[in-house]
């Protein structure tokens, strides 16, 4: 039976699948070539679902539709995360698709549908729901990479990104058929209860085995992190702009929700398998990183070894690191689309900046947006007072705590080869003479979005308490 | 008579099968898409074994979503290999190298 409370619990998402289904048929009608009202509406409704979703959000931790569904406080967060993010990166992609000239309106009805498959994974209880929310969210990316039919880059990072991202799917549905023999149960609270007394079975171990494959696929984490260079450098950027930020928190809450909520009592087995991952993620990002001159693979790689630092917050185990983990990705999330933001900033018609090249002289061609990309860069790479370092900080903290030691130092040794990169695109807008001296074209709207985008780094990071505080309460409660 | 591990064992061949075949074909993009649907149906078999052996029905309602699932995710598969064979004349695993580093 299906009651008013699991109907109010869904209420923002039913929202906004009506929303979405709505603008797609609204969308046939127009024929303005800017998309004014299928964007404005794409903006209201995400707007509005942020409100729903504040304004719904229980005192207690929900459940609805048999335990498949929870809504508590890291839901309420992440997902109000997700909305910021989303719509900044419609305001970003709105201004690049306008300026090359394929703007279509179908790019923002798979935006929202992509942005309701992160908030149903966000909230998902059981394997089922899990594996529709990723669905919803990775078949939506890959159409959204292939958009631009004439690219040949584009479809090509399009069919690999499909064909890994399709595996993983089969890879994680395996594992998930193993732990469903075993606990005979989707629920992942049952699950998490049955195996509490004997985490022995081979079966089960093989089962996590194939769940964390799926994982690790999806966050793009060393050894399964072969898509993650060719899909950011391939799509159009307006594309990488979206998905490599608010994917990453719905990933993180997916890893949440499997690992932590449904194979906690597995959590010694787990935590081996992440210090391998997380390792291996900041060695290869970090030092491939460094021989790219590609800005977006440079930021693929950058993506790698920030997701292994991300790992080091989940393998600790306790609430708090989980916190650290949480806040990572949120920040993580707001760097990357500003850093994409920037590519986008400096591209024009038949013309992306995507080479470290396009960079040299910014300082000379616009002081302000030179300075922007500083913040950005040096947030990433854990220069204090930024907010990157708050993040990296607490992680290592929680880390440390938690008695991981020589973990931490590994982690700070490759940090400190990581500033390496970071630090020469500051070189190149500085210190470089600029090869052409084209004046930055953008909107006032781009222009004060990417502003806020990175001011943000920088207030925040002079007063990170306040969001880490949110993490830290949402996260004790859940634990 | 059928046991559980019997149908176990035949639903993890035909599971290696499709992870092989993904990995060895360097021909055919085509190919890796049946090699992909292969993959998720014998998942299903292991989800209708364990429903069937522990009387529980939901793994069979899991299959239906998967099948639905995995329909959809072939459509957008053979539309982005539509795409791709306007753009550059070749479906071969082989040629999709233009990005390196």
């Amino acid at each position: 039976m299906i009651s008013i409370t699991d109907i109010m619990t869904v209420a923002p998402e039913i929202f906004m699948l009506t929303m979405a289904c709505l603008i797609l048929v609204l969308d046939t009608f127009s024929n303005d070539p800017q998309r004014r009202l299928t964007y404005y509406l794409s903006q209201l409704t995400l707007v509005v679902t942020a409100v729903l979703v504040s304004q719904l959000s229980p005192e207690q931790t929900a459940y609805a539709f048999g335990n498949s569904y929870i809504d508590d406080g890291m839901a309420t967060v992440l997902k109000e995360g997700v909305f910021i993010i989303g719509f900044f990166a419609f305001l970003y992609s709105h201004e690049y698709l306008k300026e090359h000239g394929w703007l279509k309106g179908e790019y923002f009805v798979l935006g929202l549908f992509a942005i309701l498959g992160e908030m149903i994974l966000i909230s998902a209880y059981s394997l089922l729901t899990v594996y529709l929310g990723l669905e919803l969210l990775s078949l939506s990316l890959y159409a959204m990479v292939a958009m631009h039919r004439k690219s040949t880059a584009a479809s090509e990072a399009a069919m690999k990104y499909f064909v890994l991202g399709a595996m993983a799917s089969g890879m994680l549905l395996y594992g998930m058929s193993m732990i469903y023999g075993v606990t005979g149960s989707l629920q992942l609270e049952t699950i998490a209860t049955t195996i509490e007394n004997d985490t022995s079975n081979i079966l089960l171990v093989f089962g996590l085995v194939f769940v964390l494959v799926g994982i690790a696929f999806k966050l793009g984490a060393v050894p399964f992190h072969m898509w993650v260079p060719d899909v950011y450098q391939g799509s159009p950027t307006c594309v990488t702009l979206f998905l490599a930020s608010a994917p990453k928190l719905a990933a993180f809450a997916m890893a949440m929700r499997l690992l932590v909520d449904g194979l906690q009592p597995m959590l010694d087995n787990w935590q081996q398998m992440l210090i391998i991952l997380s390792i291996l993620s900041m060695a290869t990002g970090n030092i491939v990183a460094i021989s790219q001159t590609n800005i977006k693979r440079m930021l693929a790689y950058s993506a790698i070894a920030h997701i292994g630092f991300l790992l080091l917050g989940l393998l600790s185990g306790t609430a708090s690191g989980y916190a650290g983990s949480m806040f990572y990705v949120i920040i993580y999330a707001l760097m990357s689309m500003g850093a994409f933001g920037m590519v986008i900033l400096l591209g024009r018609k038949d013309f992306e900046a995507d080479e470290l090249a396009h960079f040299k002289g910014l300082s000379d061609r616009s002081p302000w947006f030179a300075f922007m990309m500083l913040i950005l860069m040096f947030s990433m790479a854990g220069v204090p007072p930024f907010l990157g370092f708050w993040a990296k900080w607490f992680v290592l903290k929680e880390l440390v705590d938690a008695g991981f030691v020589w973990l931490a130092a590994t982690a700070v040794f490759f940090s400190i080869i990581g500033v390496y990169y970071y630090l020469h695109v500051i070189k190149l807008m500085y210190f470089d003479k600029a090869d052409s001296m084209t004046a930055i074209k953008a909107s006032k709207q781009m222009r004060f979005a990417l502003s806020v985008n990175g001011l943000a780094l920088l207030i925040l990071g002079l007063m990170p308490g306040a969001l880490l505080a949110i993490c830290i309460s949402v996260m004790s409660i859940a634990a | 008579m059928i046991i559980l591990s019997n149908v176990l064992v035949l639903a993890a061949l035909l599971f290696c099968i499709s992870v092989a075949g993904i990995f060895i074909n360097r021909k055919n993009i085509l190919i890796l898409l049946m090699c992909i649907e292969l993959m998720l149906l014998s998942v299903n078999m292991n989800f209708i074994a364990f429903s069937h052996f522990l009387g529980d029905i939901n793994g069979q309602v899991f299959v239906f979503f998967i099948l639905t699932v995995a329909a959809a995710e072939s459509a957008i598969g053979l539309a982005i290999l539509v795409v791709l064979f306007r753009n550059r004349g070749t479906i071969n695993v082989d040629d999709l190298k233009s990005m390196d580093g």
